[in-house]
């Protein structure tokens, strides 16, 4: 059996505009990751939940409407209380230059910005998700 | 132009044969394919030969209208300078509005935040950052008496982008201008109230297709009788490109939203010349250039001929398109921004070269953030200089005639019919939603997009080519959470001031009409003269007819 990396794909907030996050799925996917993409309207505590339920070795947020430093911290935190501090959490959307260190803090290395070539972010989750044993 | 067509061809085989084969044996050609950016093939040349069948006897004004639903064109009357716009709290946005004014724009358009639009008050879970950041927070009656302060509502028209509440907020937008004096009969502007877009596209829906299509059905009537001049419904192709369409799906689903709203109206009993006049639309201008303008003729003379042959409509303002266009979003970038500027402009030409009635450019920060001031003020000098300085005003429709455009404005319609039968052959376009086809068409058609500039066979400039290293950041409309903190106060304040026993029998009345069969409409605005909130108006009909979740298609 091989050990494929396991992502979900997450929209969290009220925002529907989900065509990046589809697209960055479907890219995963044809690059051979086990990819769960929880559709739209998730709250941080469902985004958590659906990444211990599937085992995910990686959470992939999609926000573009600016509420990024309200659901990040959440969600880390959260990750941290259940144990899932080895989930790696990487983030795409429209995030102002001014929050990238305070991301980057909370432990959120790969933040993808508009322009991002899809096979850079295929790269990266290749290389830092954690490893499954 | 007839009279020399060369149905065979001979002559254009005849100069690829003794004209072009020996260039190209000198300098070949820049590698393919030539295609659009939405993949389609564009041929070397176009004759003559290509117009063979077409009717160009038709000006414009005259039925089918490709050439343009005005005799005049601009000469007339210039297009409507309509800039979007909302942010933060109603004061901020208030302020924002009276500057637009004073640079001599047109008409208003109000962006409003998710939780408004979603039909969430801020205090929900869901609302965690999302109050004022992307657009402005109406909440109640009251922050819609703040936002128009100071704005008289008899002069001037608004846009209003709302789609699952547009009810809601089209109330209280006609209790401000009762409040101001200003006579139903007489204002005018447009509430979105696309529902079925949203489904396809941008995915801001709350309750389920059939009750959705009611409430705008009801807007329908309600404002045959009540607001004769307001436009009742923008269908809207723009979020449908955005999320990722081509050019010729944004125009065939579209106008099939169209068909499929005019045939709910029938089917509650309104006459088509009695609603179908205020419908209009809102199309998408993305950057390759001649592709759009086509689409704007295609989408007149498409539009024209179902309404006359296939709904029957006599009254030629049913059979006249007008849209408004908003440059492409989606296609402008966070590198090099000051390149947007461009980009904006040449989309901007392709609107008014296609006849938009009402136009709407994006500012360069738009991948970014939400415009500044100043950047704001570029977009709307943008319109200013293509309207006064160009001279493409001119004349009517200047590319009427062009082989090329000609040409592919025939592809567009012969396209869009193929679409539209596919789209009959499910049962229309709520069961094609319902059975997620446009959808899957989207995520496949952006999928292959994004593989194409992957593979540098579409050039973004400044993004996959023309990359510059040492790029310094611009200066960006930065929101911060002031606008929840005020919201939330305002919003507790205002569940104590108000009498809250006529709001209880306000959102029951509300519930009673839902499940039966009268407008929504007349107990919606009494609860908002209630003042009752955008959520709680929502919830009263979230308890009646549920909400809509869709089977996520990738």
């Amino acid at each position: 059996m091989s050990q494929k990396i396991r992502v979900v794909i997450a929209k969290p907030g009220l925002d529907g505009h989900d065509r990046g996050a589809k697209v960055i799925a479907r890219a995963l996917r044809d690059a051979g990751m086990e990819v769960i993409y929880t559709g739209l309207r998730q709250t941080p505590e469902m985004i958590v939940s659906a990444a211990l339920q599937e085992d995910a070795d990686v959470i992939g947020l999609s926000i573009l409407s600016g509420a990024h430093m309200h659901i990040c911290p959440r969600i880390m935190e959260l990750l941290k209380a259940k144990g899932l501090d080895d989930v790696q959490v990487v983030i795409g959307g429209i995030i102002p230059d001014v929050d990238l260190p305070k991301l980057n803090g909370m432990g959120i290395h790969g933040i993808f910005l508009p322009g991002t070539p899809m096979q850079h972010i295929v790269d990266y989750i290749a290389a830092n998700a954690r490893a499954r044993v | 132009m007839k009279s020399v067509a060369d149905p065979a061809g001979t002559r254009k085989q005849r100069w690829e044969r003794e004209v072009v084969e020996p260039a190209l044996g000198k300098s070949p050609e820049r590698k393919g394919p030539f295609t659009t950016i939405s993949g389609r093939l564009i041929e070397r040349l176009y004759t003559a030969d290509d117009l063979e069948g077409l009717d160009d006897t038709n000006h414009p004004g005259e039925f089918p209208y490709v050439r343009g639903i005005h005799p005049t064109g601009y000469r007339g009357k210039l297009w409507t300078m309509r800039q979007f716009a909302g942010f933060g709290t109603p004061e901020e946005t208030n302020q924002r509005y009276q500057e637009l004014i004073a640079a001599g724009g047109t008409g208003l358009s109000v962006a409003f935040d998710l939780p408004t639009l979603m039909g969430r008050d801020p205090d929900h879970e869901l609302c965690l950052g999302e109050v004022g950041k992307c657009g402005v927070s109406i909440m109640s009656l009251a922050d819609m008496e703040r936002l128009f302060d100071g704005i008289s509502l008899a002069d001037i028209t608004t846009s209003m982008t709302i789609n699952s509440p547009a009810p809601m907020i089209f109330a209280m937008y006609l209790v401000v201008a009762e409040q101001q004096g200003a006579d139903w009969r007489t204002i005018s502007g447009t509430i979105q109230n696309d529902i079925l877009k949203e489904f396809i596209a941008q995915k801001e829906y709350i309750f389920p297709p059939r009750p959705s299509m009611r409430l705008i059905t009801d807007i329908f009537a309600f404002c045959a009788k009540e607001v004769p001049r307001w436009n009742t419904i923008s269908v809207s192709g723009y979020h449908i490109r955005e999320a990722g369409s081509t050019a010729l799906q944004e125009l065939a689903f579209t106008l099939r939203d169209g068909l499929e709203y005019v045939q709910y109206g029938v089917d509650a009993g309104l006459d088509v010349d009695d609603f179908v006049p205020r419908m209009s639309f809102f199309f998408n201008s993305h950057s390759d250039f001649f592709e759009e303008i086509a689409k704007y003729r295609a989408a007149r003379k498409l539009w024209a001929e179902a309404m006359k042959n296939r709904f029957g409509a006599r009254n030629p303002r049913s059979w006249a398109l007008r849209f408004h266009t908003q440059t492409a979003g989606v296609s402008l970038t966070a590198q090099q921004p000051y390149n947007n500027v461009v980009r904006t402009a040449l989309q901007a030409l392709a609107a008014v070269l296609g006849g938009t009635n009402s136009l709407h450019t994006n500012s360069l920060d738009e991948a970014l953030a939400l415009p500044t001031k100043e950047t704001a003020t570029i977009a709307l000098r943008t319109q200013q200089i293509i309207a006064h300085e160009s001279g493409v005003t001119n004349v009517v429709d200047p590319l009427g005639g062009s082989y090329f455009i000609e040409k592919l404005t025939q592809d567009m319609i012969d396209g869009t019919l193929k679409y539209w039968e596919t789209i009959d052959g499910m049962g229309g376009m709520v069961a094609a939603i319902e059975r997620g086809y446009p959808q899957q068409e989207l995520a496949e058609a952006s999928y292959q997009f994004q593989q194409a500039v992957e593979r540098k066979e579409k050039i973004v400039v400044g993004v996959n080519d023309f990359i510059q290293a040492d790029e310094k950041p611009i200066e960006i409309l930065y929101i911060d959470d002031t606008a929840s903190g005020v919201q939330l106060k305002r919003l507790a304040e205002l569940k104590q001031a108000r009498d809250n026993g006529r709001v209880r029998r306000s959102l029951a009345a509300l519930q009673e009409v839902a499940r039966g069969r009268g407008n929504t409409m007349v107990p919606l605005l009494e609860c908002v003269r209630a003042y009752a909130t955008v959520g709680e108006m929502c919830d009263a009909l979230r308890e009646v007819w549920g909400e809509y979740e869709e089977v996520p298609v990738i």
